[in-house]
């Protein structure tokens, strides 16, 4: 009995934890600009200090704000698809291949993940500069790649591992061909995986900040992170506050949206990569 | 339906047939490894190179050679330092307070059996979450205008300013770099318990142990490698905080990491050869936590990470 109030008293610990700052930042989007600038400190709006969707109309209304969203989508969307066709490629060739240089393959892949961004920023911002990367979605998306592959390669050597690849063998017994075979057997065992590694793969390409801001100057290609940032409302000595709120709430309903569906795979993709012993 | 075919798993046999499967594998990860190398081994050795030079992208006419002098004032500046032990701060209080806090999540994930679903979803709430969003709020909250920490803390004013000092500032940004990477290490942590078998515990339940015992002697040992790769990824990841920084303070008031004064560097002041100096040691800097905490901590990784 006293186990099971006190998992009840953890589980309401757990979503508290989880949740207050993000019923904060929704609660902050929902209030008038003036009581921002006079001061609410309270958790909720105050009475009259309410703005009702004022904020997020002004925020959609914003050209710059636009642009950064759909340049958010447009990389994260590309650097996924590729990052994710590639990572299947040598995770396949991991899981399933003997081959020389695996060890080196894994070794690279895993120092990559520790790899600290910001010292890559700088030879990076100059190269692609001379190359005509710079400010460009190729520009942002490349590095996106490489550093999403580590992640992708393990989550899915991880998956792969655990396909039983004699199936497909039983299937030509049966008579299928080899494509059949594969494409029948393996190819449905194997998307689970890759479907997960794609979605971890977006989160991290959504969250990036370094490389956007760095790599970025206009709104080209100034991904939704670097944007928000760089958001100055019409009084550039007061930061907007509740309008950068709104802001904040749409860039994060994509990522809210993936984890309630697909929550048991994120939690299964990020755990079966990292602690198999 | 024939009874399930187990082929003995293709020992190579006749070596032409190793050969091709060496190709082949080769061909299949030279895509990902030229991809990785390119955005990171080659700036590696341009910052290597760029490092030597007096270079500001203002005056690109005037870079000279200038040898290690780029290292050497930035291992004498004391702003150097300064930041280093404000990363190491960072990194060893987050680091810790997460490794508690994660655990005791995933010790209540791991029990509970009702509302699964629903506390699994809202611990990948602040994972998923955009640090920079995440930095808003906080920086929102710990505000004394228009945030509510003062109001909820008895022992602090309403009017106190927390981004005023340097000790509270960097509280703030450890509290919002708390709160989005605990979900991480919990959930790291929860596979770690999952696979510590039960009948050990209650074998040491009908023995007679304590609960603290139970959990010192038999769940944490357990779980080493759990923890130890938990704790390698999550120091490696907070040895480079940047996001919460730059909205949160903009590096004033001294909280300024070493990953922060790099780009400040290069991005913002165009000093590409100091930049690509600092580059290097903040490079090499991450080299040594990484090797402290293997050899501290004897991880095996790639028996932890990858290869069973």
């Amino acid at each position: 009995m006293k186990n099971r109030i006190g998992l009840v008293v953890g589980c309401i610990l757990i979503m508290l934890w989880c949740l207050l700052p993000v019923a904060w930042i929704i609660s902050l989007s929902f209030k008038s600009e003036t009581a921002i600038t006079n001061g609410s400190p309270g958790f909720f709006p105050s009475d009259g200090g309410g703005a009702g969707w004022d904020n997020y109309r002004a925020v959609w209304d914003n050209e710059q704000f636009r642009r950064a969203i759909f340049n958010s989508i447009g990389i994260s969307l590309i650097a996924t698809l590729l990052s994710v066709i590639v990572a299947t490629l040598a995770a396949y060739a991991i899981a399933r291949l003997e081959f020389r240089g695996k060890k080196a393959v894994l070794t690279i892949a895993l120092a990559i993940a520790m790899f600290p961004v910001v010292s890559l920023v700088g030879p990076l911002f100059d190269m692609w500069r001379a190359i005509g990367l710079y400010d460009t979605w190729p520009g942002l998306i490349i590095p996106y790649m490489s550093f999403t592959l580590p992640l992708a390669i393990w989550t899915l050597s991880a998956f792969f591992r655990e396909i039983p690849w004699e199936m497909e063998q039983a299937a030509q017994v049966d008579g299928a061909t080899s494509w059949q075979a594969f494409r029948k057997v393996i190819v449905p065992l194997a998307a689970p995986g890759v479907f997960t590694a794609a979605i971890l793969t977006f989160f991290f390409a959504w969250n990036d900040f370094v490389f956007g801001i760095s790599l970025t100057s206009t709104e080209n290609a100034r991904p939704i992170p670097a944007s928000l940032s760089f958001f100055v409302g019409s009084d550039p000595f007061n930061r907007p506050a509740s309008l950068l709120a709104a802001g904040a709430v749409i860039a994060t309903i994509p990522i809210v949206v993936i984890v309630l569906i697909f929550q048991r795979k994120i939690v299964a993709g990020l755990t079966s990569g990292a602690v198999k012993g | 339906m024939t009874a399930p075919v187990k082929p003995a798993k293709a020992k190579p046999v006749a070596s032409d047939r190793a050969r091709a499967e060496t190709r082949l594998g080769q061909k299949l990860v030279a895509p990902a490894i030229v991809l990785m190398l390119l955005v990171t081994a080659f700036p590696m050795l341009r910052a290597l190179y760029l490092s030597t030079f007096d270079y500001a992208l203002t005056a690109p006419d005037d870079r000279s050679f200038v040898g290690l002098s780029n290292y050497l004032t930035a291992l004498t500046d004391p702003l150097f330092w300064q930041t280093t032990g404000v990363t190491v701060l960072y990194m060893v209080v987050t680091v810790a307070v997460e490794l508690v806090i994660g655990f005791i999540f995933a010790m209540v994930m791991h029990r509970v059996i009702f509302a699964r679903g629903v506390i699994r979803t809202s611990i990948l709430i602040p994972y998923g979450i955009i640090t920079v969003v995440s930095g808003f709020a906080w920086q929102f909250a710990f505000s004394f205008q228009n945030g509510f920490v003062n109001g909820w803390l008895p022992f602090v004013g309403d009017d106190f300013n927390w981004f005023g000092q340097t000790g509270s500032a960097v509280v703030a940004i450890m509290v919002s770099e708390i709160w989005k990477t605990t979900p991480f290490m919990s959930l790291l942590l929860l596979a770690g318990l999952a696979q510590v078998s039960e009948d050990m515990i209650e074998a040491a339940k009908v023995d007679g142990a304590t609960w603290t015992q139970r959990l010192t002697k038999v769940i944490l040992p357990n779980m080493r490698a759990a923890i130890m790769v938990a704790v390698l990824f999550r120091a490696l990841d907070a040895y480079r905080i940047f996001d919460n920084i730059f909205v949160m303070t903009a590096g004033a008031v001294k909280t300024e990491s070493i990953s922060f004064l790099t780009y400040r560097q290069t991005i913002e002041q165009f000093q590409l050869g100091m930049g690509s100096a600092l580059s290097v040691l903040l490079f090499l800097s991450v080299l040594v936590v990484a090797f402290a905490i293997v050899k501290l901590f004897r991880v095996d990784l790639a028996q932890a990470r990858q290869e069973s």
